[in-house]
Formats: structure tokens, sequence, C-alpha cells
């Protein structure tokens, strides 16, 4: 085993598979942190939806819990398969790249959508009659009394869904998006050892997910540190 | 939009998924229970061991977590049989789930132990109980209820994380999802009744653990 890792290593880490995990490993970050960052967006729009002193309205309140609910209790790869046939049978032309950031981008409201509640219902109940009774509008309430409380209860736990997501970009590789775990079983059916293939793309998953989690850890330190407004 | 939905053909094979729930809770059960011990056995060593076996652990569950589940079980499949370990797709979806769960479950356990006061395990220490004794009779009983909302929380995802499984061609729910694709070619039919399964087993789990978690611990649990 150890000498054919040795035979196989100069083989496997030449320029053009360096260059094709290079490639991946762009399409795996993408993925993640543009699916993230939009599906948090979205979240936190599904939160607001849901407080009852924001923009809580009865129908709203209803879809939004209804959709986090749901979203949070169906496998990613099931979700994944159901956008992917829905994406195919509409005969709308998107790519798989498309399709795969689709499916991270909604679950990944429905989980930020959970944890901006934490955020938003972080703020004393005093504050929110304060605020109503100098007669805020819902938007001012939100951006000048909420907003700036509950980004620091928001923000840490965020880091930490982010590594979830960039974990679950693997699965993406089910329906053939070329991100890391797929370039790695290409490589692999290629005739590259399993143990360089996957070892490999172990390696770079952890670089890119350790550090991620390390700054939400750290911001959580840091944050928390600070006396509350 | 000109597609219509015909669920007729698929409505058939529904008992046939439902076989596949039964597997799915299997698995998940079991890679909750394996992880469990392996989270206490590794939370304890973090609490009582010597240092380099807590370096050990702490590079472990670093490892676990930051490392997709797919890949950790692609590796144990693919790898392993290199070095003689030959493994069926069942008996290695298994392990990873257990070893992946067991990373998690240390990082709950171990907030648990943190959680205990200094000179009750130095009490039980001076009365001769041995490590093994002093987790099992006076740490377990102290973080037992407030580890129970976190725990049933980490089934709930390991009931989830069991999809993975079909991509190893082991006839879980998602496996038999795929089968049912391939005989009836009503993709979406199929795979949205499979959501709402899983939909319905995860409420019912989170139902079950918390009435479980009532009759317990006699707290008022919020059951959603």
């Amino acid at each position: 085993m150890w000498e054919q890792l040795l035979e196989d290593a100069p083989r496997f880490f030449g320029i053009w598979n360096l260059m094709f995990l290079g490639q991946a490993l762009l399409n795996t970050l993408l993925l993640s942190y543009l699916g993230a960052a939009f599906g948090f967006a979205i979240g936190f729009s599904l939160a607001i939806g849901r407080h009852p002193r924001l923009y809580g309205i009865a129908p709203i309140r209803l879809l939004a819990t209804a959709y986090v609910e749901v979203f949070r209790r169906i496998p990613f790869l099931v979700k994944l398969m159901c956008i992917f046939f829905v994406f195919q049978l509409s005969g709308a032309q998107a790519s798989l790249f498309t399709i795969a950031l689709v499916t991270v981008v909604l679950s990944a409201a429905a989980f930020a959508a959970e944890i901006a509640r934490a955020g938003i219902e972080a703020v004393p109940t005093p504050q929110w009659d304060a605020a109503e009774a100098m007669n805020f509008s819902r938007w001012k309430v939100l951006t000048r009394v909420v907003a700036p409380q509950s980004w620091r209860v928001v923000l840490p736990p965020l880091f930490g869904y982010a590594v979830g997501f960039i974990k679950s970009t693997s699965i993406a590789s089910q329906i053939g998006v070329m991100e890391l775990t797929y370039a790695a079983k290409i490589l692999n059916t290629r005739g590259f050892s399993a143990l360089l293939c996957f070892g490999t793309i172990l390696i770079v998953y952890f670089l890119i997910c350790w550090p991620t989690k390390r700054f939400g850890e750290h911001l959580e330190a840091r944050l928390g540190r600070r006396p509350k407004v | 939009m000109n597609y219509s939905l015909i669920y007729s053909q698929v409505s058939e094979h529904i008992p046939y998924l439902l076989g596949g729930a039964i597997l799915t809770l299997e698995l998940a059960a079991i890679s909750f229970l394996v992880g469990w011990a392996v989270g206490l056995t590794n939370a304890s060593i973090l609490h009582f061991g010597p240092r380099p076996a807590r370096l050990a652990v702490q590079g472990y569950v670093t490892f676990f977590i930051n490392t997709p589940l797919l890949v950790q079980i692609f590796f144990i499949f693919f790898v392993l049989p290199d070095a003689g370990i030959l493994l069926s797709p069942y008996a290695a979806v298994a392990i990873g789930m257990s070893l992946n769960a067991g990373a998690y479950l240390t990082e709950i356990q171990r907030a648990g132990f943190q959680s205990l006061r200094r000179e009750e395990i130095d009490a039980a220490s001076a009365m001769g109980f041995s490590v093994p004794q002093i987790v099992w009779y006076v740490v377990m009983p102290h973080i037992a209820k407030a580890l129970y909302p976190p725990l049933s929380n980490q089934f709930i995802i390991q009931v989830m994380t069991t999809s993975i499984a079909a991509i190893f061609a082991v006839e879980e729910l998602t496996g038999r999802a795929y089968n049912v694709n391939s005989l009836t070619f009503r993709s979406l039919e199929v795979f949205s009744i499979v959501a709402v399964i899983y939909l319905v087993l995860t409420l019912a789990c989170s139902l079950a653990l918390a009435l479980l978690g009532r009759w317990l611990f006699r707290v008022r649990a919020r059951v959603f």
C-alpha cells in the first residue's frame, strides 16, 4: 500500500491534476459561500416575517414557519433530488451548478431563519415597548433597535452553519456538479489510488472548514465579552 | 411548465418505501448509540485523561467535525480495502456515521462535563470511586437532564443523515426511492413522497423523544 502511494504521489500531484482540483475547489467555495450568503439573507427576511412585532402578519408568519420547519426536516440529498427534477421537468435550462446553488440557498435560508429568530428574541421586551411608545415604525424598530443588538448573537453561529454547508456541498457530487468530491471520484476512476484522491480532498475540506469554524468561535468569544448595549 | 404530476404509479410502492424508513431508523439508532458511547468515552478522557490522550481525542473531534461525512465514508469504503479490510456498504456507512456522530456527541457531552462542580468529583474520588464509576454514578445523573435536548436533537440529525447511505446503495428510504425512480421514472413524484416521509418521520421522532424526556425527567419540554 505504501510503496504504491509513494509511486503514485508525484504523478497525482502533477500540474494538470492540481489545476483540476483547483477548479473543483473554486466550485466548492463558490457553491458554499455564495449559497450561504444568499441563504442567510433570505433567512433573515424569514425571521423578520415570523416575528409578530416586526412583519409577522398572520399569512406571512404561517408560510415562513411552515417553510422553516419543512426545509429543516428533509435531508439535503432529498432536497437536491427534488429541486433537480423540478428544474429538469419544468424544462428550464439551468446548469447543475445553479441547481446545487439553489438547494444550498434554500436550506441555508431555513437554518439561518432559526438563528436570526434567536437573535431577535434576545432583545428584551421593554425595548420593544419603548420603541412602540416612541411611535417607531416597524422598519425603524428593526433597523434602530433590533438589528444593532441582535447581530452580536446572530453572527457567530452563522459561521458554524457555513461549515455545515461547505460539508453539504459534497453531496452535490451526486448530480454531477464539478466540486471537490466529484473531482476525487473522477481521479479515482482514472486510476489514482483511493487513498490519494479521498485523502487529499479530506485535507482540503479540513483546510477550508477549520478556519471558518475557528473564526466563528473567535467572534463568539470576542462579541460575547463586550458589555451588552 | 407542461408536466403533470401523476402519483398513481408511485403510490403502489409506498409500502416498499416505508419499509426503507425502518432501515433508516435502524441505521440512525445504531450510529447514535455507538456515537454516544464513543462521545461519552471521549468526554471522560477530555476531563480525566492524560495529556496525550486528550490531544488525540481533540484531534479526532476537530478532524471529523470539519470534514464532510460523505467523503469520510468514501474513504472508509474505498481506501480500507487497500489495507485488506473489506466492508459491506452497510457496515461502511454505519461505521462512518458512528465515528462522525461520535465527534459531535463528544462536543455535546464535553459541555455537560464542564458544568459539573469540582468538589463533587473530588468527593467521589476521595471515596475511592474509579473514573468509570465517577462518570456513571456521579457525572451522568447530574448532566442527563441538561444533555437530553441536544442529544435528542442529534438523533433527529442522524435520521436525516442516513440518506447519505443511498449513495452507497444501502436500501434505506432514499436508496429505495432511487430504486422506485428507476422502475417508474416518476422522479419528482417519488422524491416528493420521500420528502414527506422524512418530514413525518422526524416530526414523529421529535414528538416521541419529547414525550420520553417528559417521562424520564418530569419536565414540561417544548415538543416543537
